[in-house]
C-alpha cells in the first residue's frame, strides 16, 4: 500500500491508534506478571489476557497502518512512536502498584492489576459491543471479535474484585485501596475529545458518553458485591486521549521499544 | 465454503480441487488431532479476484492474539509450494469465528485427545450483557471429563494452556483436563 491517507482516512487512523495504545499499553504492563503470578493459573489467566490485548493492538494496528500506506506497519506504530504520540488512557500505563511505592517488580499489586482490569474492561465490553455497528467495516470485525474476549476479562477481573473485596480484613483494605487509587483516573473515559468527536461524526467510533450507565451499573453492582465502598471520581482529570501522559508512560515504552530501536529492521 | 469468486478454467478447477484437498489434510498446530478445516479455521479457497494465476487461502484466528496463526499461515505456504501452486494467505476476520463451526467429527476427536469439546454458545454462564458476578462459575451444562465421562467436574482457571481452553477438573477421577470453551 502506497496511497497517502485522505482527511477521512485521518479521523479513522487516529481512532484505531487511540483503541490501539489502548490495548498494547495494558498488554505490556500486565506483561509484567508473566512468570511472577501468585499461582500458576493466574500467571497463565493474565498471560492469556494479554495475548488477547496484544491481538487486538496488532488488529489495530494493521489497519492502521493499511490506511496510512507509505512504509507505516504495526510495528513502526507499536515500537517508533514516543509517549506525546500515544493516545492511551492514563489509567492503563500507571504502574501495577499502590503511589509511592518503589518500581521494582516485587512490588507489584495483584489488587491494582484487577482493579484497572475490572474498571477498563468493564467500559471495553459495551464499546466493542457499540463498534460492531462502526461505519468501518474493519473495525466493526475487530469488534466483534474483540467483544468476545473482553467479556472473559470482564468475568475475570469482577471474579477477584469480589473475592478479595468480600475476602479477608487484609485483602479488602487493599482492593479498596486500589480503587481509590485507581477510581480518579476514570475520569478520562467521559472526557470529550477531538478524535473520538470526529470519529463519531464520521459514524466509526462510539459517543462514549452513551456508555456511562451500562459502566456505571457494571461498577457498581461488582463494587457492592466485594463489599467495597465506592470512592469519588475526582480531582486531577488525565489526558491521555491527548497525548498528555504520566511519566510512567516513557518507561513502559522504552522497555517495550529498546530492542527494536537497537536493532531497526531485525527479523528472527 | 463458498464457492471460487469468479469463473475459472477446468483445469483451474482442478488445481483448486488438488489445493483444497491438500488444505484440509493440515492440522492444528497446537491440538494436531484436528484439522484446520475442522475447526473452522480454514475458511475458503479460490482464485483469486485481481490475479487468477494465483489460489487465495482465506483463513480466520480464533482469537485475536492466537500465535498459532503464523505457523498456520507457513503449513499453508508449505504446501502450496509442495504443490508448485502460486498462492497467498488471506486473514478474514468477519463474521468473528466461533466454537459453533466445529465439526461433530472435530468435538469427537478432540474428546478422544483428552479435551472436553465446547457446548454451543451461550449455553454456559457468561452470556451476553450479563454482569452478576457470583464466587463459583455457573455451567447450566455441566462439561463431561474426556476422561470417565463424569459430570462431577469443576473449573479450575477459566484460562488454560492456550488463549482458547479453560482448565478443569474431574472430582471422580480426580484428573485435570482442559475444556475447549465455547466461544
Amino acid at each position: 500500500m502506497s496511497a497517502v491517507a485522505t482527511d477521512t482516512d485521518t479521523v479513522v487512523i487516529d481512532y484505531l491508534l487511540h483503541l490501539g495504545d489502548n490495548a498494547l499499553v495494558l498488554a505490556q504492563r500486565n506483561s509484567q506478571w508473566c512468570g511472577v503470578g501468585p499461582v500458576l493459573e493466574e500467571d497463565l489467566a493474565l498471560t492469556n489476557q494479554t495475548l488477547d490485548l496484544l491481538g487486538q493492538a496488532r488488529l489495530l494496528y494493521q489497519e492502521a497502518a493499511r490506511l496510512m500506506g507509505g512504509e507505516a506497519t504495526e510495528d513502526t506504530l507499536a515500537y517508533f512512536r514516543d509517549a506525546p504520540a500515544f493516545r492511551n488512557y492514563v489509567l492503563l500505563e500507571l504502574p501495577a502498584s499502590l503511589p509511592r511505592v518503589g518500581y521494582a517488580q516485587g512490588d507489584m499489586d495483584w489488587g491494582v492489576t484487577l482493579a484497572r482490569n475490572f474498571l477498563y474492561s468493564a467500559l471495553m465490553v459495551p464499546l466493542w459491543e457499540a463498534l460492531q455497528h462502526s461505519a468501518h467495516a474493519p473495525l466493526a470485525a475487530i469488534a466483534a471479535k474483540s467483544l468476545k474476549e473482553a467479556r472473559y476479562h470482564l468475568r475475570h477481573a469482577s471474579e477477584w474484585v469480589v473475592r478479595l473485596g468480600d475476602g479477608t480484613d487484609t485483602s479488602h483494605a487493599r482492593m479498596q485501596a486500589a480503587f481509590d487509587h485507581l477510581m480518579p483516573y476514570t475520569q478520562e473515559f467521559w472526557t470529550d475529545s477531538a478524535l473520538e468527536r470526529a470519529a463519531v461524526d464520521a459514524g466509526v467510533g462510539v459517543a462514549v458518553m452513551t456508555l456511562k450507565p451500562a459502566w456505571e451499573a457494571t461498577v457498581s453492582d461488582t463494587l457492592q458485591a466485594a463489599t467495597l465502598r465506592r470512592p469519588a471520581a475526582e480531582g486531577y482529570v488525565p489526558q491521555g486521549k491527548h497525548g498528555l501522559h504520566s511519566e510512567h508512560l516513557s518507561y513502559l515504552l522504552a522497555e517495550m521499544q529498546c530492542v527494536a530501536r537497537a536493532h531497526p529492521g531485525a527479523v528472527w | 465454503m463458498n464457492a471460487p469468486a469468479c469463473a475459472i478454467t477446468p483445469s483451474g478447477a482442478d488445481t483448486l480441487a488438488r489445493v483444497r484437498a491438500a488444505l484440509e489434510a493440515l492440522t492444528d498446530p497446537e491440538i494436531p488431532v484436528v484439522t484446520l478445516a475442522e475447526m473452522g479455521i480454514l475458511r475458503d479457497v479460490r482464485r483469486a479476484v485481481d490475479d487468477p494465476a494465483q489460489v487465495e487461502v482465506v483463513i480466520t484466528p480464533t482469537y485475536s492474539g492466537c500465535p498459532a496463526m503464523a505457523q498456520i499461515a507457513d503449513d499453508i505456504h508449505a504446501t502450496l509450494q509442495r504443490l508448485g501452486v502460486p498462492g497467498r494467505v488471506v486473514t478474514q476476520l468477519a463474521p468473528a469465528w466461533t466454537t459453533d463451526w466445529m465439526t461433530a467429527a472435530a468435538r469427537d476427536k478432540l474428546r478422544a485427545y483428552g479435551i472436553a469439546p465446547p457446548g454451543r454458545c451461550g449455553t454456559e454462564a457468561a452470556a451476553p450483557g450479563e454482569r452478576i458476578v457470583r464466587f463459583v462459575p455457573r455451567t447450566p451444562e455441566p462439561i463431561a471429563c474426556p476422561r470417565c465421562g463424569s459430570s462431577n467436574t469443576r473449573e479450575v482457571s477459566h484460562f488454560g494452556s492456550t488463549a482458547c481452553k479453560a482448565l478443569w477438573q474431574c472430582l471422580d477421577c480426580c484428573e485435570p483436563f482442559d475444556h475447549f470453551k465455547p466461544h
